[in-house]
C-alpha cells in the first residue's frame, strides 16, 4: 500500500518533470548540449537615400509569416530617421521618416533568421481578404476566358487549376492566347503576376509572393516572385520558376502583393540586399525567440535572474545531483563517508580551490588539525572548549599556508574562500569524534571513504552537459527527487554487503 | 573471478537480511521513533525493566551535571567493584570497569590502576557528551559490577562476554554469543574483534563462531573451543527476549544479557538497531526467519507461545564442527 503511493508519487513527479523537459527541447527549442549550434541566416537590407532637401518617408516591406522559417531578431540603423513598424494587409512596414535632409544617406534594415522547428508545408494561416477579381478589356479579355475556361474543365480543385495555368504560361507560344496577356519577353515576375489574375478571374484567391533565396550567401540578393493560392483555409505555395524541390527549402518568404519593397517620397532610393550565413550558440537563438508564451517562460526561469544570481545557481544546481550520487554510493555500494552531505560540500570546496589543490589543503589541514588534537588531549580538556581551540588552530594554519603559498608564487592556494574553511573545519570535527568513539581505523575509513565519494562529486558536478542541463532545465530536479524517493525503499543489499555476507551463500 | 550477481541471489535465496532491509522493512515500519530514547538511554532502559520485573544490574547512582562529577568518588566509596558508563554510549564506549581497589586507587579491568581525578575526568567527559551519538549532553550511570558466569571463562578474553537476542514482534528468532578478545580490548563488539558464536535457539548450546569474516571454532586467545557450550537458565533468557517487547514496544530489537555468577541473567542493554553480523555467527539468514514470525504471529499472543515458537521452529541440527 506505502509502496503504491510512493510509486505514484515517483511517477507523477518524474512525468511532470519530463514533460517539462521535453517540452522546452521540442517547443520551445532549448537545446540539450550546451555546445550545440544552431544554422541562422543574416538578412541586410542596404537603403541608399538621395534625399531632395524637404521631408522624406520611405517605407521598407519587412519579413511576416516567414513559413519555414522565424525571424528570431531584427534591427534598424537609421541615424536621425524616426522608425515605425505598422501592418498593411497581410504585410508588415517599416517607415523610416525625417523632416528634413539632403544628400545620399544610408540606411539599413538586418534581420537574424532561423529555420523553423515545425515545417509548416501547408502554408499560412493568413485570413482570406477581400480580392477584387482583375478586370480585363476587349482581346485580353477573350484570352484570360479561353485559358481559365480550359483550365477549369480539366482541373478538379485549386491545387490543379493553379498547376494547369502556370503551365500553359509556361508553355505559351508565339501568338497565342497566353503570349498576349504575357507580352513580348515576360519576366518570371511578370509570369507569376499573370497567373495570379488568372486564378483570381477563374475565382480562386491567389496573391504574389516575394522571397529571398538564402542560399548561397551571396552579396546583392535579388527577391523572388512566386504564388500563393487559397485552398481549404491555406494558403498554399506554388514556385513557377523553380524547378529542383530541394531548393524551396531556402525561400524566404518576405512580403505579399503587388506593392514594391521600397516606396520613398521626398527623394529616390535604392536598395542592396546581402545574405550571410553563421552559426550561433543554440541557447542564445533559442532565448531569443520573440513568441509571448516562450518569452514569459524565459524570463520566469534562471535566465531571468542578474548574472551574479545566475552564476551562483550553475553551482547551486548541481548540488543535488552529487547528493544524488552520494545516495547511491552510500545506500546502494556502501561507502562510509563523514556525517551525511559533508562529501557534497568537500567537492564544492574543491571546485573553488581545484582538485589537486583542495585534496593537498584538505589532507594537509586535517593532518595538522589531528596533530594539535591529540596534544591537547594530553591537556584534558573538555569537549566544546577542545573542539574550539582545534578549529582555532585549523583558521591559524590555514593563514600560515595561505601566505607560505602566496609567497612561494602558487597563487592558487589564496583561492581557498570562507566556505572552505567552514567546510574543513567541521570535517576535522566530525573525523576526531568518529576517532574518539570508533578508534583511527574507523575514522581514517571514513576519511578516505569521505575523500573519494567527494572527488567522485568533484567530477560529477564539474560535468559542463550536466551543469548546462540543470540550470537550462530546473526541472530536472523533479526526476532526480523521484530517483531519490525511490532509493529511499530500495531494500536490497549493499555491494559491500557482498563480500560481507560472502560466506553465508556457500 | 565472483560472480558478484550469483552471490546475491544466493544471499536473497538464503534468506540473508541486509542493512538496507532492515532498515527499510524493519527498522523504519516496526520501531516507531518516539520509542528510541527507551533504549538509547540506558536508564530509561534500566527503570522500564526493573518496573516489569526483569533483572538488570543494579543502580548505585547517576551523576547528571558536572559539578556534581566530584561527587562520583563519594558515590563509590563503599564498593570495591563498579561500573561507571555512560547512559547514551553506543557500541560500549566510555565504559569504566573497576574490579578492586589497591590502596587509594581503583583496579579497571583492563588492569590499569586510576585515581580519583581520573574518575571525575571520565565522569566529566561522559556529561560532556564524548561517548553519546551525535555528542549531545549525558549522563553517567554508577552500577553494579557483572561478575560473569564461568561457563564462558574459557573462551572469553577480559571483559564481558554477553548474549545478543534479536527479537521480532516478540518473537525471539536468532541468538549469538559474543566474546571478547585480545584484539576487542575487552569489549563485546563483533566489529571491534570480538568472537561472535551462534546459538541452537531450541537448545541454547553455541554453535560455530565468526571473528572478523572468517568461521573459527576455537577462540583466538584461550584456545578453547567455542562451540557445544550451554548458556545457562535458556528459557529465562528467552522470557527475557519476548517480553522486551511489551517494554519497549519495538518491533525489531536486540537485546543484550548477561549471566552473573550469582544474580543469573540480566538485561544490559536494548538496542533498536541491531547489527547484522548475528548472521554470519549462525551462518543462517535472518530474513527466512522473520517471514515464518509474520506468517505465525496471529497465533502467538501470550510470551510462553512466543518463546515455545521460538524453540520449535528456530533450532537446527547439532553444529557441523
Amino acid at each position: 500500500m506505502k509502496r503504491t503511493h510512493l510509486y505514484i508519487l515517483v511517477a507523477t513527479l518524474s512525468a511532470v518533470g519530463l514533460a517539462v523537459f521535453l517540452y522546452k527541447v521540442f517547443a520551445i527549442g532549448l537545446p540539450i548540449a550546451s555546445e550545440e549550434r544552431t544554422e541562422v541566416w543574416r538578412v541586410e537590407v542596404q537603403l541608399r537615400l538621395k534625399a531632395e532637401g524637404g521631408p522624406v518617408k520611405a517605407t521598407l516591406q519587412l519579413p511576416q509569416n516567414t513559413g519555414a522559417f522565424a525571424v528570431i531578431d531584427q534591427s534598424f540603423v537609421s541615424p536621425g530617421f524616426g522608425v515605425t513598424t505598422a501592418s498593411q494587409g497581410p504585410n508588415q512596414q517599416a517607415v523610416f521618416s525625417i523632416r528634413e535632409i539632403s544628400g545620399a544617406q544610408t540606411l539599413y534594415y538586418r534581420a537574424v533568421v532561423q529555420r523553423g522547428r515545425r515545417f509548416q508545408d501547408r502554408g499560412s494561416r493568413d485570413p482570406l481578404p477581400e480580392l477584387t477579381p482583375p478586370q480585363f478589356e476587349g482581346a485580353e479579355l477573350a484570352a484570360v476566358r479561353a485559358i481559365t475556361q480550359g483550365a477549369s474543365r480539366q482541373s478538379a480543385d485549386p491545387p490543379t487549376l493553379a498547376a494547369l495555368i502556370v503551365r500553359r504560361l509556361k508553355e505559351a507560344r508565339p501568338g497565342d492566347e497566353a503570349s498576349l496577356l504575357l507580352g513580348p519577353q515576360p519576366t518570371a515576375a511578370r509570369r507569376v503576376r499573370v497567373a495570379v489574375d488568372l486564378m483570381r478571374f477563374a475565382g480562386v484567391p491567389a496573391r504574389m509572393v516575394h522571397g529571398l533565396m538564402l542560399e548561397p550567401e551571396r552579396s546583392g540578393a535579388g527577391f523572388v516572385r512566386w504564388i500563393e493560392y487559397y485552398d481549404k483555409g491555406f494558403w498554399a505555395a506554388l514556385y513557377p520558376s523553380e524547378p529542383k524541390p530541394e531548393a524551396l527549402r531556402h525561400y524566404l518568404p518576405w512580403w505579399r502583393g503587388s506593392a514594391p519593397l521600397l516606396t520613398v517620397s521626398g527623394g529616390e532610393a535604392e536598395h542592396h540586399v546581402t545574405i550571410s550565413r553563421s552559426q550561433e550558440y543554440s541557447l542564445q537563438v533559442a532565448l531569443a525567440q520573440k513568441r509571448e508564451l516562450e518569452r514569459r517562460l524565459v524570463d520566469y526561469s534562471l535566465f531571468g535572474l542578474p548574472l551574479q544570481a545566475q552564476a551562483l545557481f550553475r553551482i547551486v544546481m548541481v548540488v543535488p545531483i552529487g547528493i544524488f550520487l552520494l545516495v547511491v554510493l552510500r545506500n546502494v555500494v556502501g561507502v562510509k563517508t563523514f556525517g551525511t552531505f559533508m562529501p557534497v560540500l568537500i567537492a564544492l570546496a574543491f571546485r573553488q580551490t581545484g582538485l589537486v589543490w583542495g585534496i593537498a589543503f584538505l589532507v594537509l589541514i586535517i593532518a595538522i588539525g589531528l596533530a594539535i588534537r591529540f596534544y591537547l588531549e594530553r591537556l584534558k580538556l573538555l569537549l566544546v572548549p577542545r573542539l574550539a581551540a582545534v578549529v582555532i588552530v585549523v583558521v591559524l594554519t590555514l593563514v600560515v599556508l595561505t601566505i607560505i603559498s602566496h609567497r612561494l608564487g602558487i597563487e592558487r592556494g589564496l583561492s581557498i574562500g570562507l566556505f572552505p574553511i567552514v567546510i574543513m573545519t567541521m570535517t576535522i570535527e566530525r573525523m576526531t569524534l568518529v576517532w574518539e568513539e570508533r578508534g583511527p581505523l574507523e575514522a581514517f575509513q571514513q576519511a578516505a571513504g569521505s575523500l573519494v565519494v567527494g572527488t567522485l562529486c568533484y567530477f560529477v558536478m564539474k560535468v559542463a552537459l550536466i551543469e548546462h542541463l540543470m540550470f537550462v532545465f530546473p526541472e530536472l530536479l523533479l526526476v532526480v527527487l523521484a530517483a531519490t524517493l525511490l532509493l529511499g525503499r530500495y531494500s536490497g543489499y549493499r555491494l559491500v554487503e557482498l563480500p560481507r555476507f560472502r560466506v553465508l551463500a556457500k | 573471478m565472483t560472480n558478484w550477481l550469483a552471490v546475491a541471489r544466493r544471499l536473497r535465496e538464503r534468506g540473508v537480511l541486509g542493512i538496507n532491509g532492515r532498515n527499510a522493512d524493519y527498522t523504519l515500519i516496526h520501531n516507531p521513533r518516539h520509542r528510541y530514547p527507551l533504549v538509547d538511554d540506558k536508564l530509561q532502559t534500566k527503570q522500564l525493566a526493573t518496573r516489569a520485573g526483569i533483572a538488570v544490574p543494579e543502580l548505585y547512582g547517576v551523576v547528571e551535571i558536572q559539578h556534581q562529577a566530584v561527587a562520583v568518588n563519594r558515590l563509590v566509596e563503599n564498593r570495591r567493584d563498579f561500573v561507571i558508563k555512560p547512559a547514551r554510549g553506543s557500541q560500549g564506549d566510555g565504559i569504566i570497569v573497576v574490579t578492586g581497589r589497591s590502596r587509594r586507587l581503583y583496579r579497571t579491568a583492563d588492569g590499569s590502576l586510576l585515581d580519583d581525578d581520573a574518575l571525575c575526568f571520565h565522569t566529566s567527559n561522559i556529561l560532556s557528551g564524548i561517548y553519546s551519538l551525535g555528542g549531545q549532553p549525558d549522563v553517567a550511570l554508577i552500577e553494579y559490577r557483572v561478575n560473569f558466569d564461568p561457563v564462558f571463562e574459557a573462551v572469553a578474553f577480559r571483559g564481558v562476554p554477553d548474549v545478543r537476542i534479536i527479537v521480532y514482534q516478540g518473537v525471539p528468532v536468532m541468538a549469538m554469543v559474543r566474546l571478547p578478545t585480545r584484539a576487542s580490548h575487552g569489549k563485546a563488539n563483533l566489529h571491534q574483534g570480538a568472537i561472535g558464536t551462534g546459538v541452537n535457539m531450541a537448545t541454547g548450546t553455541t554453535l560455530t563462531a565468526v571473528w572478523r569474516t572468517s568461521i573459527v571454532t576455537e577462540h583466538p586467545d584461550t584456545g578453547n573451543p567455542v562451540s557445544g557450550v550451554q548458556i545457562p537458565q535458556w528459557q529465562t533468557l528467552l522470557e527475557f527476549a519476548a517480553r522486551s517487547y511489551e517494554l519497549t514496544g519495538l518491533g525489531y530489537q536486540g537485546i543484550d544479557i548477561v549471566l552473573d555468577r550469582d544474580k543469573g541473567p540480566m538485561i544490559l542493554e536494548l538496542n533498536a538497531r541491531p547489527g547484522l553480523a548475528i548472521q554470519i555467527a549462525n551462518r543462517a539468514g535472518i530474513k527466512t526467519r522473520l517471514d515464518l514470525v509474520e506468517r505465525e504471529r496471529r497465533k502467538l499472543a501470550t510470551i510462553a507461545d512466543r518463546v515455545a515458537f521460538a524453540r520449535e521452529r528456530f533450532g537446527v541440527g547439532p553444529s557441523p564442527a
